[in-house]
C-alpha cells in the first residue's frame, strides 16, 4: 500500500481486498464490551476540516479512538486560517506537532495531495472538491460486499451497480467508479445530461439517462445528494422535476430486482433524491454505512500507521 | 498470497518460529541451499502429544466443564480444534472453541510494515468466568503469551488463563510459561522450528533446520515460511 490515501484509482484491487478484509475483523470490535484496541497508542491523527462535515470527521475520530490514537480537530472556524494563513503553513504547524496522520477535507480538488508533498506523515483525503473521497467508496464497497453475502477475499465480481444523479459535483460517484470498477462490478451511471462531467467517455462505466430503463437490471442503487451548495448555475429546471424524473420512489423501488438494495452517501434531502419511505425500508443500507465507515476508516489508519514508521 | 490463509499469529521477532511470513518483505520463500530439516516430531508423535495434552486438560480442569479453547493465529487455530474434539471424544460434550488474533496486541508492530489481521472467534458463550486454555503452536519468547493475555482482556475476564503449546523451546524473553506442553525441544537461537499441519500445510511433521546462512539474527531475520 500506499504510505498517503488520496485516491480510490491508486488502490490495486489487492490492496482493495486487504482494506475490506482488516475492516471486516475491525467491524468485531464494535461487539466488544471494550471497543478499544492498544494499536495506535502515542501516534497522533489529526482531523483537518476546510468543509463542513459530520459523519465523515465523527466517523474519522471515532475510528481513530478505537484504535487508541490521541485525536486533534482542527476546523477552520476559530483557527488562523480564518485569519488567512495559506494550507502550507497550516501543514508546517501540523508537522511541528507531530501529526502522524492528516485526515484532509478540503473545497480545492487536489489539496490532499499538495498536502502529501509537505508532510512527512500520512496524507488521508476525506473529501477534496469534486474529486475524491476514497474512503467512503471503500465503505460502500464493504457495505456491498456484506449485504451480497460475500466473505473475506471475495471481491464484487458481476454485481451491477448504478449510480444516479449529481454525478457532476460528487466525488463519492468518482471514487466508487474507480474503486468498484478495480473490484469486478459493473458500473452504470444515470443522470441528467447537464450533471454529467464532460470527459466521461474514459471512466470505466456505461452512461445513461432513463432511471426506470436501468432499475430492473441493477443490484445496486447508489443515490447521490443533490448538493445545492456547489450549485451555481441552474443545471435542472425545478427540484420538484428532478425529482419526478431522478429521485427513487416507491413506485421505483419496486421495480428493483428481489435482493437489490439502496445506498446513499449521506446527508440526504428527503423528498428530492429519495423518497421519505425508499431510505427507511429494508432494502436501504444507509444506517448501515454510518457503522461500516467506522470499520473501514479503522482498517485505513491501521494500515497505513500500525506498521513501520517509514515503510515503503 | 492474498488471502490463502490468516499468517498473522507468531512471526518471526516474537514466537520465531514456524509460522508464515505474510509481507512481501519478509525474505525468499524458499529454503536456504544450507538448510537440512530434521524431523524431530512425526505425524503419529504429534497425534500421541495433542491427546496426552487433552487429557492433561481435562483432569487438571476437573472434567474441563467451564473451559474454552482459543487457538492462536495461524497454526494455533487447528490445533485448538483438535484438542477440542479429543477433550469431547472422552467427556462425551462439545467443549467450545475458536481463535484469538494478537496482531493489534504484539509489541514489534512498528518494526515492519502492518500485518494482516488473522481471524478471532470467540464461542458464543464468551470467556466470562470460563478457564481459557489459549492454544499455539510454538512457545519461544513468550511475546506472543503476552500479547494473548492483553487481547483477553479486552474481550473479558476468564476465571484463568491456561497456555497449552506443541512445542516450546526455550529463550523465554519474559516470565511465562506453558501449563500443557507437547514436546520440549532444546533449540539453539541460530534454528527454526517449524511446524507443519495437515490443516495448513497438507502434512503433520515438526521440522528443525538452521537459519539460512545470511540471515543468523532472529529479529528480523527469515525464521519461518510457508510452502
Amino acid at each position: 500500500m500506499n504510505r498517503h490515501l488520496i485516491s480510490a484509482g491508486d488502490l490495486s484491487k489487492q490492496d482493495a481486498l486487504l482494506i475490506l478484509d482488516t475492516a471486516e475483523e475491525l467491524a468485531q470490535v464494535a461487539d466488544r464490551p471494550i471497543k478499544k484496541l492498544p494499536t495506535l497508542r502515542g501516534r497522533t491523527v489529526v482531523n483537518l476540516f476546510f468543509e463542513d462535515s459530520t459523519r465523515t470527521r465523527i466517523s474519522f475520530e471515532a475510528a481513530a479512538k478505537r484504535l487508541s490514537a490521541d485525536v486533534i480537530n482542527f476546523a477552520v472556524k476559530g483557527s488562523s486560517v480564518a485569519k488567512g494563513e495559506s494550507l502550507k503553513d497550516t501543514a508546517l504547524t501540523l508537522e511541528a506537532m507531530g501529526a502522524d496522520a492528516v485526515v484532509v477535507r478540503h473545497s480545492a480538488s487536489g489539496a490532499p495531495q499538495r498536502l502529501a508533498g509537505w508532510l512527512r506523515g500520512s496524507v488521508i483525503n476525506a473529501g477534496d472538491g469534486a474529486h475524491e473521497h476514497p474512503t467512503q467508496a471503500l465503505l460502500d464497497a464493504f457495505t456491498i460486499r456484506r449485504r451480497f453475502g460475500r466473505g473475506n477475499g471475495e471481491a464484487l465480481d458481476g454485481l451491477r451497480v448504478t449510480i444516479v444523479g449529481d454525478v457532476l459535483h460528487s466525488r463519492v460517484a468518482r471514487s466508487n467508479i474507480w474503486l468498484l470498477h478495480e473490484l469486478g462490478a459493473e458500473v452504470a451511471l444515470v443522470a441528467p445530461p447537464t450533471l454529467l462531467p464532460v470527459a466521461i467517455d474514459g471512466w470505466p462505466c456505461s452512461v445513461g439517462y432513463d432511471l426506470e430503463a436501468a432499475l430492473p437490471k441493477t443490484d445496486v442503487v447508489m443515490m447521490l445528494r443533490i448538493q445545492q451548495e456547489r450549485m451555481n448555475a441552474a443545471y435542472f429546471p425545478s427540484v420538484r422535476e428532478y425529482s419526478r424524473r431522478y429521485g427513487l420512489d416507491t413506485a421505483r423501488l419496486r421495480q428493483l430486482p428481489e435482493e437489490a438494495i439502496v445506498m446513499h452517501p449521506g446527508p440526504m434531502n428527503r423528498g428530492v433524491e429519495i423518497a421519505a419511505e425508499v431510505a427507511d425500508s429494508h432494502r436501504s443500507t444507509i444506517v448501515e454505512q454510518v457503522a461500516n465507515g467506522v470499520s473501514v476508516r479503522m482498517a485505513v489508519l491501521y494500515l497505513l500507521l500500525g506498521g513501520l514508521e517509514a515503510a515503503q | 498470497m492474498a488471502h490463502a490463509a490468516h499468517p498473522a499469529g507468531g512471526q518471526p521477532g516474537t514466537t520465531g518460529d514456524s509460522v508464515t511470513n505474510p509481507t512481501p518483505t519478509g525474505g525468499p520463500p524458499d529454503r536456504g541451499p544450507q538448510a537440512h530439516p530434521k524431523t524431530v516430531l512425526e505425524a503419529a508423535e504429534i497425534n500421541r502429544a495433542l491427546t496426552r495434552i487433552a487429557h492433561e486438560i481435562i483432569e487438571r480442569t476437573r472434567g474441563a466443564e467451564q473451559v474454552v479453547l482459543l487457538g492462536i493465529p495461524t497454526r494455533g487455530v487447528p490445533l485448538a480444534g483438535r484438542l477440542a474434539d479429543r477433550i469431547s471424544q472422552v467427556e462425551g460434550r462439545a467443549v467450545p472453541h475458536g481463535s484469538l488474533d494478537i496482531t493489534m496486541y504484539r509489541d514489534d508492530l512498528r518494526l515492519r510494515p502492518a500485518r494482516r489481521l488473522g481471524p478471532t472467534q470467540v464461542p458464543a458463550e464468551g470467556i466470562d468466568g470460563q478457564t481459557v486454555v489459549l492454544v499455539d503452536d510454538v512457545l519461544y519468547s513468550g511475546r506472543t503469551a503476552r500479547a494473548a493475555l492483553d487481547a483477553l482482556n479486552d474481550l473479558g475476564r476468564p476465571l484463568a488463563v491456561q497456555l497449552a503449546v506443541l512445542v516450546d523451546r526455550g529463550h523465554r524473553e519474559l516470565p511465562i510459561r506453558a501449563d500443557y506442553v507437547g514436546k520440549n525441544l532444546p533449540t539453539s537461537q541460530q534454528e527454526v522450528v517449524r511446524v507443519l499441519l495437515t490443516e495448513t500445510d497438507g502434512e503433520d511433521a515438526v521440522l528443525l533446520e538452521p537459519v539460512g546462512a545470511a540471515a543468523p539474527s532472529r529479529r528480523g531475520g527469515v525464521t519461518g515460511r510457508r510452502r
